[in-house]
């Protein structure tokens, strides 16, 4: 800041020099190594896809190959697993998102008298550890006993994937309704559209970003879930359960392929996100 | 339907809500009431369970069998509730406050992780602290400890392991606290002569850096009070001409709702976790979560796997219910994106 022809008013002492060094580069070489430590584990998920293990444990490096990349759904299992998460994460979003974002608008919109009780069953299960969610889940079923909830099946894992959804989708959408724009909906009502053209021609094209992260959202937190997922599936076989199954015997290499491929599309579908909202903006 | 609808208008939240709210109903609170029931059974499940209140020693029984692992639980959970602040603050204070045009693109690589399997960020942990690991390998290859020295299969790795997975939910939060903070507040206090908080900074430094020294000491079994005094000494340096007066009287009391709401997110995960101890630690590395899947998933003991989750559930609900009082759930649920 200071030019060379303005005479300085006070000599640089060190303490000052100090200051502006460590002002300057400390906090910066902090958050550098600390996006490094962050990255690290996902670098190394990353670098053992490409691993040529000699036995069926993936934890120390051996060498490099491409046949696992060149043969990702060659595992027995496999395929069936991913599947299985991917139809669950698809139906428990669709579930979550429509009911979360419908309690959203009554939160925002609506005066009523359960207002506290309803916050506060939204935000319990939040504030549940996962562990007790699956475990107090698993003993309703046990005590149910019989079908469709006993043994534990496909239907138990979209149960317990939805109630877990429901409260990050409410969150999500009300975030997004809160700064809504309502005098837009009232000039609709004033051009003589009905509530239900109000919704769907104002309303709802307003709110869909936040309604779609919170569908993103749910869908990652379903697609990755373990612990729950743990207590709730019996013999269904969830693309986690798969890993957590493996794990005692040796990761095959194709799960992190499988990771990677996840990490990835997860990447390029935020980065594409900001990319079109920055542009509609 | 609209004329009947616009007469009783009052029903309208009532019909959005229920849905959803008789889901949450049915498949979160009354599970819950379930497991307590559930924890005055006994027998099997082959025979059948049955209910009776003079079970109630499914409770004293777990307890003088399992108090250590809620011991363990707690003790590690608060450990890397602890670190993760430690961690998170400078590093959400520097993207909040220094991020610039890279803002976005550090906080997305904050909640990057978050886009792999946590499974397999855990199983990555055991690489990276394996004796070739890039911790270890480089400090026994420099002789800095022995060879036979380990890291996997020790509480160390445990909490290290917890501290990673769940670092975004204690950064967030901070984040989004510090970047509320109006940044007019700051200037004046820097125009009321607010200058370097001294010498409270360099004491506050001193001590944190005396602590992370002299742990890390004991961890590789260095001389733990030589590497507590130097980093003291390096804390203090930090502390005594980085810390201001604006940030100790301004922003950080204002971002303590933040750090409320962030312990609380790595707090609760974490005392229910049983991952982490079972894929990093050992055997005396067990925490309650481990014991709670064995008897659930493994050992068929529904009652006292039951009696167990009851008091982890009682326990956390109590620190909920103490967290809601003093910030409101509004903070929490929004600090949590």
């Amino acid at each position: 800041m200071t030019s060379a022809g303005v005479p300085t008013q006070r000599r640089p002492g060190l303490g000052n020099v100090v200051r502006r060094v460590l002002d300057r580069y400390l906090l910066i070489v902090y958050t550098v190594l600390a996006v490094i430590y962050l990255m690290l584990p996902v670098a190394l998920i990353i670098l053992f896809s490409f691993n040529n293990p000699a036995g069926k444990s993936n934890v120390v490096w051996q060498g490099f190959t491409l046949k696992y990349w060149l043969n990702p759904l060659g595992v027995d299992g496999l395929p069936e697993a991913l599947w299985l998460s991917l139809v669950i994460a698809l139906l428990s979003t669709a579930v979550a998102t429509a009911l979360g974002t419908l309690i959203a608008l009554a939160l925002v919109r609506y005066d009523f008298r359960i207002r506290r009780a309803t916050n506060a069953l939204i935000f319990l299960p939040m504030a549940t550890p996962e562990i007790i969610l699956g475990a107090s889940l698993l003993t309703l079923f046990v005590s149910i006993g019989n079908e469709p909830f006993f043994p534990l099946n496909f239907v138990t894992i979209l149960i317990a994937h939805i109630m877990f959804n429901i409260s990050f989708v409410v969150v999500t959408v009300r975030a997004r309704l809160s700064g809504f724009p309502r005098h837009l909906e009232e000039a609709a009502m004033d051009l003589y559209a009905n509530e239900v053209q109000t919704f769907w021609r104002v309303t709802f094209p307003l709110i869909l970003p936040g309604i779609i992260a919170a569908a993103l959202l749910a869908f990652s937190l379903s697609i990755d879930d373990f612990v729950v997922t743990n207590f709730t599936s019996g013999n269904a076989q969830t693309f986690p359960m798969f890993i957590y199954a493996k794990n005692r015997v040796g990761v095959p290499v194709q799960v992190n392929v499988i990771g990677t491929i996840i990490f990835l599309v997860a990447v390029g579908a935020v980065l594409l996100t900001t990319v079109r909202g920055r542009r509609r903006r | 339907m609209g004329v009947w609808l616009k007469r009783h208008s009052w029903i309208v939240p009532y019909a959005l809500l229920a849905p959803g709210m008789i889901w949450l109903t049915v498949f979160y609170v009354y599970p819950g009431i379930q497991m307590f029931i559930a924890s005055f059974w006994s027998g099997t499940l082959e025979t059948g369970f049955t209910f009776s209140l003079d079970n109630y020693t499914n409770y004293t029984a777990a307890l003088e069998q399992f108090a250590p692992y809620y011991g363990r639980s707690i003790v590690y959970a608060a450990a890397a509730t602890l670190l993760t602040f430690l961690i998170a603050y400078p590093l959400a204070y520097t993207i909040a406050t220094k991020g610039g045009a890279q803002k976005n693109l550090l906080l997305f690589l904050v909640v990057a992780p978050f886009f792999t399997s946590f499974l397999l960020r855990t199983i990555a942990w055991k690489i990276i602290l394996s004796e070739h690991g890039p911790v270890l390998g480089p400090l026994i290859a420099l002789g800095l400890v022995p060879p036979d020295f380990r890291l996997l299969a020790t509480p160390i790795a445990v909490i290290s392991g917890i501290t990673y997975n769940f670092l975004p939910f204690m950064t967030l939060p901070i984040y989004v606290a510090i970047e509320k903070v109006d940044g007019r507040l700051v200037e004046a206090a820097k125009d009321l002569y607010a200058g370097p908080w001294r010498p409270g900074g360099g004491i506050v430094g001193g001590i944190v850096g005396g602590i992370l020294g002299g742990v890390l000491g004991v961890i590789f079994g260095w001389s733990w009070p030589v590497l507590a005094l130097a980093s003291a000494a390096a804390g203090a340096i930090v502390g005594w001409f980085l810390v201001s007066e604006s940030f100790v009287r301004i922003t950080f009391p204002l971002s303590l709702p933040g750090v409320l709401a962030g312990s609380l997110l790595t707090f609760i995960p974490a005392i229910g976790d049983y991952v982490n101890a079972e894929y990093l630690g050992n055997p005396d590395a067990r925490m309650i979560g481990n014991v709670i899947q064995n008897k659930f998933l493994t050992q068929n003991d529904y009652p006292t796997a039951a009696a167990l989750s009851f008091m982890l559930m009682a326990g956390v609900l109590v620190v909920v219910a103490v967290y809601a009082r003093v910030l409101g759930t509004e903070d929490v649920t929004t600090g949590r994106l």
